[in-house]
């Protein structure tokens, strides 16, 4: 038996990136513990990808320190990303659900049973022997979430998963991220769509140029932000 | 004319001495593309997947490679594997298997520099995604040959075309024996240089002929799966 290895809680302790001379994140410190879900709003280029990134370990800090679970090993044992065109492997949709079991060390003999709960779950069981790529894009999006929850996460990053989706694909996405929230996993969701955050969120980190500038309750947010830079993008002004 | 008619009676008779022949080389060259595969295509990925110093320098190697001459290739094997040579004592020289290592050696160039170009533009789409799966480095070069077996079967299929349309390496390590190591492309040079038109042109016409059949169902095959897997 394995001991029971947690990556809750994520901690940035005075993390900063830089690519070149562009700083990505700037002194960032924050805590995600589990709870109800996190959500990272923000223009673009304010950096909440590069934070889900480090969250997932994809990238690593320039400056500062992270842990996970209090350990410093990046290895994602208990969380899975999803990004925001997320890409499908040249295999069935059923294929890819079980390439992300297999590669969580799911025992090999419960894999197929496994797939078909997950692909279930996000329903997709009708397309099950699909080509992945064939797809469209919000049952690519929900195939990459049945992918990302057979990892078996405490902690579940969604970088802006809905971007490119229509309502109805976004219902289904959201649907999904609500159900994953209820059953105790952690999500944390990058988004700039503030209809969502309504929907969705229980909190909100706001980002601006590489740093947090508020993180409140997100009826808090939408009602009363308290910076004046969180107002702007919530009445819908343009924040740059 | 009259060559050309003699030609595809020598064919469509099934002469026995040139199906012979036919049934050698393709034996010969597919046996050539499987063992060269076998080293091409990991030798490819790695080198698409890893960095240490000096890498650039294997990759333009690899690259120059892909063009070497049948001839020196068959000279280098003849001289490893000749009475004297480092490999001697095997006793292969002038038999297939001897021809066999000449055109793997041919065509693992070919086959290593195609997958490595292949496998380095996929992992740049897949590396995030496998990545955060935890996908180790075994796993990725897996996981990258499979999903690239489409492009990949068309490395293979130049080698093959490589390895087909040969003459040089064969006729040096092969000797060009009558009934044993006489393939299509040396039978081709030899009738050739008799004055055997008609069996030269048959040869040449069968060989044309199996090349476009290989390179037709290859790509029935990739059509199909492509509709199975996208």
């Amino acid at each position: 038996m394995r001991a029971p290895i947690t990556d809750l809680p994520v901690m940035f302790d005075s993390v900063t990136v830089r690519a070149g001379a562009t700083t990505i994140i700037d002194r960032l410190t924050l805590t995600l513990a589990s709870g109800s879900p996190t959500f990272v709003v923000g223009p673009n280029g304010a950096g909440k990808s590069t934070l889900l990134r480090l969250c997932m370990g994809l990238a690593r800090p320039t400056e500062g320190q992270m842990t996970w679970g209090g350990r410093t090993d990046p290895k994602p044992t208990r969380r899975a990303l999803v990004f925001q065109r997320p890409v499908m492997l040249r295999r069935t949709a059923s294929a890819n659900v079980a390439y992300g079991l297999t590669h969580a060390d799911y025992p090999r003999e419960k894999v197929a049973a496994r797939t078909v709960e997950l692909l279930e779950r996000v329903g997709l069981s009708e397309l099950a022997m699909r080509p992945a790529r064939r797809l469209s894009g919000g049952e690519q999006q929900r195939l990459a979430l049945a992918r990302a929850l057979a990892r078996d996460p405490e902690l579940l990053l969604l970088d802006e998963p809905t971007a490119s989706l229509d309502p109805a694909a976004t219902r289904s996405v959201e649907e999904i991220v609500r159900a994953a929230a209820q059953s105790g996993i952690k999500i944390v969701m990058a988004s700039h769509d503030l209809g969502q955050v309504r929907r969705l969120a229980g909190e909100v980190v706001f980002m601006l140029r590489g740093a947090v500038l508020e993180r409140t309750l997100a009826d808090d947010f939408l009602k009363n932000p308290s910076t004046p830079e969180a107002a702007a993008f919530v009445r819908g002004d343009l924040v740059v | 004319m009259l060559d050309g008619l003699n030609a595809w009676q020598l064919i469509s008779s099934g002469d026995a001495a040139l199906f012979a022949i036919v049934k050698l080389s393709l034996a010969v060259s597919l046996s050539a593309v499987v063992l060269a595969a076998c080293i091409g295509l990991p030798l490819g990925a790695i080198l698409a997947l890893t960095s240490f110093p000096g890498r650039s320098a294997v990759v333009v190697l690899v690259n120059a490679f892909m063009g070497l001459p049948p001839v020196v290739v068959g000279l280098a094997v003849f001289l490893l594997l000749s009475r004297s040579g480092p490999l001697g004592d095997l006793g292969i020289l002038f038999t297939p298997t001897a021809m066999i290592v000449a055109q793997a050696l041919l065509i693992v160039p070919i086959i290593a520099a195609l997958t490595r170009q292949t496998i380095e533009d996929l992992w740049i789409e897949y590396r995030d995604e496998l990545s955060a799966m935890d996908v180790g480095p075994f796993g990725r070069v897996t996981t990258l040959l499979w999903d690239a077996r489409l492009s990949l079967l068309t490395a293979l299929l130049a080698g093959f075309g490589r390895a087909a349309a040969e003459v040089g390496a064969v006729m040096i390590v092969g000797g060009n024996i009558d009934g044993f190591t006489r393939t299509m492309t040396t039978a081709i040079a030899l009738e050739t240089s008799k004055g055997n038109l008609p069996l030269a042109l048959g040869l040449g016409i069968v060989l044309v002929a199996i090349v476009l059949a290989i390179n037709a169902a290859a790509w029935g095959a990739r059509v199909w799966s492509e509709r199975q897997a996208g």
